[in-house]
């Protein structure tokens, strides 16, 4: 194959890594920025999705798409649940210190992943792709899934950034976001809304990996590389900021399309957790981020 | 309580562990040499996260360029053990000298997040350079390197003995550390850092200095952990090996010398149950993390210090 | 030469000037008192001086030599002594260690223990020695706290409303002590009670919306128009 077609596919193929960080990461990010809470565990609550969605795949009966549909709905669900769970039985006690919460969501992600080997086991499973169209170019054939992951991404993030500039509940959060007593003060029960944020970013996890899931396999250990992924594009985008996540998500995305095809996937990554370093040591509001 | 009576119970606490690993049948006296290199790896943690407040999430950077910088001269050049253990503490040292200069710009979750986002390019580091470093596989040391003055370091007795002497080192140096002027100034920039500012302390000179004697800490133990047990391997800078040191102290208590061994100690034989009850170990070491972090965040010793022994190191 | 010298001092922060080129000389032996009204920017000026903020415009010097571009410490190094508004001491350390962390960072050289007992006679918490700082009273840790002060051996030492929260009687006691630094030590005292600067004060230098509103004695001040009219607001 000729070097520009080469380079269509790194960048379809980092496109579709964008997809992925973009939707791995959006939860982390919020709720970093409302609650201040660095999530650990967040890769785990990604795993969890994508298990779930293999599990909804075996029982669900008929078409690939309709299992899909189903698990796009479950997993999110029970995913969210844990995440509340958490929330109450652990976070909450420790009032969100945000140190203490680093520790405590170090712990959780270890017992969510070994209990994820107890019960699915060691073994990477494969979950059909609800449909298995081909997008046929001159020089390779592209599966039109991937694209669609794509396509999926921008609208989950568009939905996301409706919900909180639009919504009511999104006014609520971005004002505990903003100053959290004075949010109390205005009669808005924070702790529901933690609750919630923290539910909403682990569902938001499960989504993105039920998405992932036909383009890779489901198995324990996947959370680490989305976990370390979405820590990248959270801090290079800016802490918090859903712009910043996504521009971070596509750089990020493509340069790793790029150099992994070009170069090496180690290098990739090798380079990506050294940017995320520096930038936080010389550039704390994140390279896209505004100067306070 | 007088300086005099700290020293001496230090010094029993050591007695009895030479005591024990000699007496011990040889089963417990490899463990005990296993967990004595892990409490010196703890006790290096300690004086940066207990005693200073420094919350790293890299340390296994500082363990594992311990390990490589024993291992790798001995497998490429045949080196023995002594000198290839002063290249891993100086390769940790070298290396927190490296990282700290750069992460000490930050502080709290940002110094977090930097120590970890370091340590795991180091870790992916090792695989790239897989031609020198063995890759994922990482490779067996030569015994013909783990000598000691003639004595085979996989012997279990030279080995319960070398991994006590590094120990006990360790412990003996931090215990007069902390009790200096310098570990006054650790605590304080713990405590209240912009007030020791104001006292005229240079707190990223002195931070830093502290994180080169952690890393040195922790390049020994990796590589004494090499060196007796015969293995490196890139498993050992994953961050699993950042959080382990982590827990050894939070369990036996954040700032106190002693509390490394005991949560070094307590660890292990949870780990060794735990292991013949469920292959999902890491579990219990989940559960306990979250324990530890919600009802004991002092630690063991910690709980000693508030109520019965005000003074203790 | 004065012995601490600002010029053209300026910050800004985006675009409210709290600092708007102050010039301003502390004498040796003097005590000084810096007053004004809330805003007026006496915190940010003194937070200029002692280095916790870097001013964007003009210099400090120390005896002559430049301190614009030293850090806080390293001031604290060259005999600018701070002592907190809210007391911030070690909780957890002892009233020794608190007092020794002092001395170790400040100009004193000789034996540790000796220079801690005499900074804790000066201020007499010699009985208090031994306890967790964190179990003082109030009146006790604003004493602990001016103790870590003086422990520099500071050639200035810059009092952050060292009076505030304290009783009636203390204030008195707190009077003498202060007055019996000088001449070694000089002090720029920033004070809301007016009763104690006017007492204690040779010199006054009044702040209003980031400038020098007026300078002069005690006397000078109380007669002059503007300061009246700055406090009872036009």
């Amino acid at each position: 194959m000729a070097f520009g077609p080469f380079l269509l596919l790194a960048l379809m193929e980092g496109l579709v890594t964008a997809a992925v960080l973009s939707l791995a990461a959006v939860g982390l990010s919020l709720v970093f920025g409302v609650m201040r809470v660095v999530n650990v565990a967040h890769g785990e609550f990604f795993m969890l999705g994508a298990v779930i969605a293999w599990f909804v795949s075996t029982m669900v009966p008929g078409p690939a798409w309709l299992a899909f549909a189903a698990a796009l709905i479950v997993a999110p669900v029970l995913v969210a649940a844990l995440a509340a769970m958490v929330d109450g039985l652990v976070l909450k006690r420790l009032s969100y210190n945000p140190e203490a919460t680093i520790l405590a969501t170090i712990g959780v992600m270890y017992m969510i992943q070994q209990a994820a080997l107890s019960y699915y086991g060691p073994d990477a499973r494969p979950v059909l792709a609800p449909f298995s169209w081909r997008l046929q170019l001159p020089w390779f054939g592209y599966s039109g899934y991937k694209l669609f992951v794509v396509l999926a991404a921008g609208l989950v993030l568009l939905a996301v950034w409706l919900g909180l500039t639009r919504s009511k509940a999104g006014l609520v959060m971005r004002a505990t976001q903003v100053d959290r007593e004075v949010a109390q003060a205005f009669g808005i029960n924070v702790g529901l809304v933690y609750r919630g944020v923290f539910a909403l970013g682990a569902g938001l996890a499960a989504l993105g990996a039920v998405l992932y899931v036909p383009i890779s396999q489901a198995h324990y250990l996947m959370g680490h590389d989305p976990l370390l992924l979405s820590f990248i594009v959270v801090i290079i985008g800016g802490l918090g900021s859903l712009r910043g996540t996504l521009v971070a998500a596509l750089v990020i995305g493509l340069s790793d399309g790029v150099i992994s095809m070009f170069f090496s996937p180690t290098l990739a990554k090798i380079l990506a957790t050294l940017l995320v370093g520096l930038v936080l040591v010389f550039r704390p509001q994140g390279l896209f981020g505004a100067k306070e | 309580m007088t300086g005099g009576r700290i020293w001496a119970l230090h010094l029993a606490v050591l007695v009895a562990l030479l005591a024990a690993g000699l007496l011990l049948p040889g089963y417990h006296s490899t463990n005990l040499a296993r967990i004595l290199v892990l409490a010196t790896f703890a006790l290096g943690y300690n004086l940066a996260f207990g005693y200073t407040g420094l919350l790293s999430l890299g340390h296994a950077m500082f363990f594992a360029a311990g390990m490589y910088g024993a291992g790798l001269p001995a497998w490429h050049w045949g080196w023995e053990a002594g000198p290839a253990l002063l290249t891993g503490a100086a390769a940790g040292g070298l290396l927190a000298l490296l990282a700290g200069s750069l992460a000490l710009r930050t502080a709290g979750v940002s110094f977090m997040i930097v120590t970890l986002m370091f340590a795991q390019a180091f870790a992916l580091s090792l695989l790239y350079f897989s031609d020198w470093t063995g890759g994922d596989d990482g490779f067996a040391v030569p015994t013909t390197a783990r000598l000691v003055f003639g004595h085979a370091l996989s012997a279990d007795v030279p080995r319960f003995l070398a991994a006590w002497g590094v120990f006990a080192l360790g412990l003996v140096i931090a215990l007069a550390l902390v009790c200096s002027r310098f570990g006054r100034v650790m605590v304080a920039l713990r405590e209240n850092e912009e007030r020791a500012r104001m006292l005229g302390i240079n707190p990223y000179r002195a931070k830093l200095q502290v994180l080169v004697i952690s890393g040195i800490y922790s390049g020994v133990a990796g590589a004494a952990y090499a060196l007796l047990f015969g293995y490196v391997g890139s498993s050992f800078a994953s961050i699993q090996y950042s959080i382990l040191p982590m827990l050894y102290v939070l369990l036996g208590g954040a700032g106190t010398v002693l509390g490394g061994v005991i949560g070094a100690a307590g660890i292990f034989y949870l780990t060794e149950w735990a292991t013949a009850l469920t292959s999902a170990w890491l579990f219990l070491v989940g559960l306990a993390l979250v324990v530890l972090v919600l009802f004991l965040p002092k630690g063991v010793l910690g709980w000693v210090r508030a109520k019965l022994w005000r003074n203790l190191p | 030469m004065s012995l601490l010298r600002a010029r053209g001092l300026q910050r800004h922060f985006g675009g409210i000037a709290a600092v708007d080129g102050v010039d301003f000389d502390l004498e040796k032996g003097e005590i000084h008192g810096l007053i004004g009204p809330n805003g007026a920017g006496k915190t940010t000026f003194v937070s200029l001086l002692s280095g916790r903020i870097a001013p964007q415009e003009g210099r400090i010097t120390l005896e002559g030599e430049d301190i614009t571009a030293l850090p806080a410490h390293a001031r604290v190094r060259r005999g600018l002594g701070y002592t907190f508004q809210i007391t911030a001491i070690f909780p957890g350390l002892s009233v020794f260690d608190n007092v020794a962390l002092a001395v170790q960072g400040g100009r004193g050289r000789g034996d540790l223990k000796a220079l801690v007992a005499r900074a804790l006679a000066q201020v007499g918490l010699e009985a208090l020695r031994d306890e967790e700082a964190g179990t003082l009273s109030y009146g006790h840790l604003r004493l602990l706290e001016l103790a870590m002060g003086l422990a520099l051996q500071p050639k200035v030492l810059i009092l952050d409303e060292p009076t505030q929260g304290l009783a009636a009687g203390e204030i008195a006691g707190f009077i003498q002590l202060v007055r019996g630094l000088t001449p070694e030590v000089s002090v720029l005292l920033i004070e809301h009670n007016m009763a104690v600067v006017m007492e204690l004060a040779q010199r006054i230098t009044v702040l209003n919306f980031g400038r020098v509103l007026a300078q002069g004695s005690p006397a000078e001040i109380r007669a002059n128009k503007a300061v009246q009219e700055a406090y009872l607001g036009a």
